[in-house]
């Protein structure tokens, strides 16, 4: 389970306003939900402080009763690569890498045996739709492929949580519906928690529930 | 417009990245400032030459010179009467031995009468008092003589000839501007006289009637001189006595150019990389209306500008580095070539504008090929997104880089002008060209073929290598010259020092060596002395040796005539002979025993007949081989001692070697030595262990300037790759941003780069110790053999080189390492939203 109590983040620079504000939540497996506002309005923050990427200035961050919050980087570091799976706008797919590879990087940073992870990754490509391309490079992709391949790698090592931030900002409406549908899919089949941060609501509405962030303020939507 | 473009594409990056492109403004500084006072301290050394023969020669239109120990005077009334001379001024001109330990001091003898018409410049003022002169006890020194030697007008100066002291009283010193070298001037009669020259001269100045035609005069001159004895124009006797350095200067002007060619590999690194990196800006420039010429120009004007301020940077340090290295080392910079010249910096304005123009053209140079590429690249794939710094390039650079290096071997078999090796050097520059363009496949190769199962960040950075050639290329090429460079030179300095040690136990076979004077030409030891000393119990055997020197060649420094006993199994068991020397037909003239030099500069081989202008007529001789001689650097003949005397008369010698017998000291031989001489302080006798210790210790002296290029050249090699890595870790923000929300801590990426560092500079470092290797046959089998016509043995440093090796490659993972750190300090984690 993933908790968020109480959560409280303001930046110094240029001025200390607030991101976040009192942000509750709490998520079971299998749930997937999507977070939509404004630009700037700390969708992206809150992102971060679930990654551990970031720290709240007050407020706990609970996974499985485990405290993120009181955790070092490093700590922090080594549940993200464990239990934490990530989709960017941008695919963030690194393009020296074949597809399979690219899907099997999560897996080999946790440990798991060169043979293993490319079976695993395969199987996890196939699940996507892509199995004829795992000997493929990023750059001879569409934008839809490689955001599956991005899909691939972030559930490949089976996280507990799945982090989205804009999977569909790069792509055409057509392959934007695929995407998600296929997120959602893969989200469930992993029984994970999904967050889903998006502008768009026609995206938001592939997730189970919805919040907006308004002021640094989290309300259902 | 272009204002506005310079503004986005020049200014702003200048402004946002000043390190990088403080970086390249070093790394060129760094390559000027060597070359700047490498050449500051020749040309003063080689102005100095300039001004001291001039001064001497004065108003001379022909120098009449001879051997150093001189020609018959009956010479100079003969000349003097011919017509068209105007004025004929004898003189005489020795290096004067003092005692032991002091330094020789260079004596004219002149006839103050005559020199007065023709030097008037050691004459200015009452510099010269001509009275004075004519007393034998009297000499006049320069300025710099009289500071050297601590005296002043009326004190005493003692002198040997032969074990003879002979003391002078100082009559004058001569004012600063006389003459800015130490010496000493004398009466000529006196100096004949006191020295034991009776009869001889060195040299004859002479002024041609105005209306005479100087070519004939010169023709009739030269049908009077005896053989050995030349008619030189003073600007001809200025490049003789400039030829001594000249290879050497110019070698060290090339390694000085070679610091600046690695420099330029260091602004190709960063220009390409920062210039890639802006390939958005360009091509939306381009997008906007900009012209692919005024891109180009803007980017070329970039690297001029880098040069400029890495010239002008170079030029004030260079100065001052020339002024520390010409009061360290002196002005041949510790070869040892004049150690009491004295020399003042002095730049030519043309000097300075062109060095700051070689600055400038080595950073267009750098920044030509990325800005030709990035100009040519159409606007709309310019603005696409991806890492063109990671495409794979094409087959031209590689076909380019094979060409190069063909190009290297075929300027090999090019001959050289005189004794500089520029084809040789041109060999080297184009073979350092040639791998940096075929290092990529060559480098991808490699790293394919280890067998290597490494642990994640490192495969991961191991796979990133594989696929962007091109990023290694740039991170590797500033190791592959800077390396190799320092391998070439580690090999060639480790040959030589190697073959000298080597040499200088086969020249040096004996216990002890007794020299007549530590320094000069007036020492020598007669007859009766070398009786007593082979009586004396305590030597087992004693090899006489006497030196002389022959001006066989106009236009080159006169050469050494060494006659010595033989030895035990003759010359070709005692000599170093380069090859087995063949046997000689019955009949032929006495053998004389050439040195590389000798051989090269007169294009003598075995079985070649010599003229040796010794005794009435020039006698002939037959080359029987050639040797190895480190040691005159204007070479040396060995011939019999017994046909020497035979030839000449003369019994003298300047050297012995003796065998000690049983038990018996280096001191205690020494001492019974001087005892047998009588005046035996003028004795410099010396331990033969300690003259090879002396003689290694004044290599490594000569080649400390060689370490200084070589550092720098490292460091110029790792300010390569620290720039290139902190290029990449910018560029890599994001794909580390990724990593790092996958689950990567910043160390794991600092130790990623790190070991792309240490992989990546040892690929380099692996092909610059090959291409080095090349290198340095080059300048063993090339460029010392034009240069000096010195042969070694090939002797490879096989400890130094893998601790070298290992050095860099830690340095060079260290420096990822750092540029990883400082990248991953900062929020990485939002450089995920921006575009890849």
């Amino acid at each position: 389970m993933l908790s968020l109590s109480h959560l409280h983040k303001a930046y110094r620079e240029p001025d200390a306003r607030p991101v976040l504000q009192d942000v509750n939540l709490e998520l079971h497996p299998g749930e997937y939900i999507a977070i939509v506002g404004e630009s700037g309005s700390g969708k992206s923050t809150l992102l971060n402080l679930v990654a551990g990427l970031e720290l709240p200035d007050s407020g706990k961050i609970l996974l499985d009763n485990r405290d993120l919050t009181t955790l070092d980087d490093g700590a922090r570091t080594r549940l993200r690569r464990s239990r934490m799976g990530f989709v960017f706008q941008a695919f963030l797919l690194l393009p020296h890498l074949t597809v399979l590879d690219n899907a099997a990087l999560s897996l080999k940073l946790n440990g798991v045996a060169h043979r293993e992870a490319q079976q695993r990754a395969h199987a996890m490509l196939e699940a996507v739709g892509l199995s004829g391309l795992v000997h493929r490079f990023p750059g001879t992709l569409s934008g839809g492929e490689s955001q599956r391949v991005a899909i691939a790698r972030a559930l490949a090592h089976r996280p507990q949580v799945v982090l989205a931030d804009e999977p569909t900002g790069n792509l055409d409406p057509g392959s934007a519906g695929q995407v998600l549908a296929l997120l959602r899919e893969q989200i469930r089949s992993c029984n994970s928690i999904g967050i889903l941060v998006t502008h768009s609501m026609a995206a938001a509405a592939s997730a189970d529930r919805c919040y907006r962030l308004d002021g640094g303020v989290l309300r259902p939507e | 417009m272009i204002r506005a473009a310079w503004q986005a594409l020049v200014g702003g990056p200048l402004r946002s990245s000043p390190g990088r492109t403080l970086l390249a403004v070093l790394a060129i500084a760094c390559g000027i400032a060597l070359g700047f006072s490498v050449h500051l301290v020749n040309a003063s050394a080689a102005a100095e030459f300039r001004r001291a023969a001039l001064q001497l020669a004065g108003e001379a239109d022909l120098v009449i010179r001879g051997p150093r120990q001189g020609f018959d005077e009956m010479l100079y009334p003969r000349i003097a009467g011919l017509p068209g001379i105007a004025i004929a001024s004898p003189a005489l001109e020795f290096q004067a031995s003092r005692t032991a330990a002091a330094p020789a001091l260079k004596i004219i003898g002149i006839d103050a009468l005559r020199a007065r018409e023709l030097q008037p410049a050691l004459f200015a003022g009452e510099a010269l008092p001509a009275i004075d002169l004519f007393d034998p006890d009297n000499i006049l020194l320069s300025a710099a003589a009289a500071r050297a030697f601590g005296v002043s007008t009326g004190d005493r100066l003692d002198f040997l000839a032969g074990t003879e002291t002979v003391r002078l009283r100082v009559a004058a010193i001569l004012p600063d501007g006389a003459y800015r070298q130490p010496l000493g001037i004398m009466d000529i009669a006196a100096a004949q006289w006191r020295f034991g020259m009776t009869g001889t001269l060195h040299r004859i100045d002479v002024r041609v009637e105005p209306q005479a035609d100087m070519l004939s005069v010169q023709r009739s001159l030269q049908t009077l001189l005896p053989a050995g004895v030349h008619v030189l124009s003073p600007d001809a006797e200025n490049r003789r006595s400039a030829a001594l350095t000249r290879a050497y200067r110019t070698n060290l002007d090339m390694l000085a150019l070679i610091a600046l060619f690695t420099g330029a590999f260091v602004v190709y690194s960063t220009q390409t990389l920062a210039i890639l990196r802006r390939r958005m800006q360009i091509s939306l420039l381009r997008a906007l209306g900009v012209s692919r010429p005024a891109v180009l120009g803007l980017l070329l004007g970039e690297g001029a500008a880098i040069g400029a301020a890495g010239g002008l940077i170079g030029i004030a340090a260079g100065g001052l580095l020339a002024h520390q290295l010409l009061a360290a080392s002196g002005v041949d910079l510790g070869a040892g070539y004049f150690r009491q010249m004295q020399a003042n910096l002095h730049v030519e304005p043309v000097t300075l504008v062109f060095f700051l123009l070689l600055g400038v053209v080595f950073a267009v140079i750098g920044t030509l090929a990325p800005a030709l590429e990035i100009s040519g690249l159409p606007p709309a794939q310019g603005l696409r997104a991806g890492d063109p710094a990671g495409q794979t390039p094409g087959s031209r650079p590689l076909r380019y880089g094979l060409a190069a290096i063909a190009g290297a071997a075929l300027l090999l078999w090019l001959p050289h002008p005189g004794e500089l090796p520029l084809p040789g050097y041109a060999a080297i520059a184009l073979l350092l060209l040639g791998s940096v363009l075929v290092l990529p496949p060559v480098a991808i190769g490699l790293l394919r073929a280890l067998p290597l199962q490494l642990p994640m960040p490192h495969a991961l950075g191991l796979a990133r290598l594989i696929a962007t050639p091109r990023h290694v290329a740039i991170s590797m090429s500033s190791i592959l010259v800077s390396f190799s460079l320092v391998v070439a030179m580690l090999l060639m300095i480790h040959s030589f020092r190697t073959s000298l040690d080597t040499w200088l136990h086969q020249v040096l076979p004996a216990d002890i060596h007794v020299r007549a004077a530590s320094s000069g030409e007036t020492g020598y030891l007669t007859p009766a002395v070398q009786q007593r000393i082979t009586e004396l119990p305590g030597l087992q055997r004693v090899e006489f040796l006497r030196s002389v020197n022959l001006l066989l060649h106009p236009q080159r420094p006169a050469m050494t005539l060494i006659a010595r006993d033989p030895g035990d199994g003759g010359f070709a068991r005692t000599l170093p002979l380069v090859d087995t020397p063949p046997a000689l037909p019955e009949g032929s003239p006495p053998a004389a025993w050439i040195s590389e030099l000798v051989a090269d500069v007169l294009q003598l081989r075995p079985g070649d007949r010599l003229l040796l202008p010794l005794g009435e007529q020039p006698q002939a001789w037959i080359v029987a081989g050639i040797w190895r001689d480190y040691a005159r650097q204007n070479g040396a003949i060995v011939i019999d001692r017994a046909d020497y005397i035979r030839l000449t008369g003369d019994l003298r010698i300047n050297d012995l070697a003796a065998w000690l017998a049983p038990g018996v000291t280096v001191e205690a031989a020494a001492d019974g030595i001087r005892h047998a001489i009588g005046n035996g302080s003028a004795l410099d006798i010396a331990d033969t262990r300690d003259i090879r210790r002396l003689s290694l210790a004044i290599f490594d002296r000569t080649f400390a300037v060689t370490w200084a290029l070589q550092i720098a050249a490292l460091a110029i090699g790792l300010l390569g790759v620290g720039l290139a890595f902190s290029a990449q870790a910018l560029a890599r923000r994001q794909e580390f941003g990724m990593l790092r929300h996958l689950g990567m801590t910043r160390r794991e990426i600092a130790v990623m780069l790190a070991g792309e560092g240490a992989l990546s500079s040892a690929v380099g470092a692996l092909c610059g110790m090959a291409c080095g290797g090349v290198i340095g046959l080059l300048l063993i089998r090339v460029i010392n053999r034009q240069s000096f016509h010195w042969s070694m043995d090939l002797a490879v440093p096989w400890l130094l080189l893998p601790l070298l090796f290992c050095s860099i490659v830690l340095c060079a993972a260290l420096a990822a390492r750092c540029t990883a750190v400082l990248a991953t300090r900062s929020e990485m984690t939002r450089a995920v939203r921006e575009d890849w």
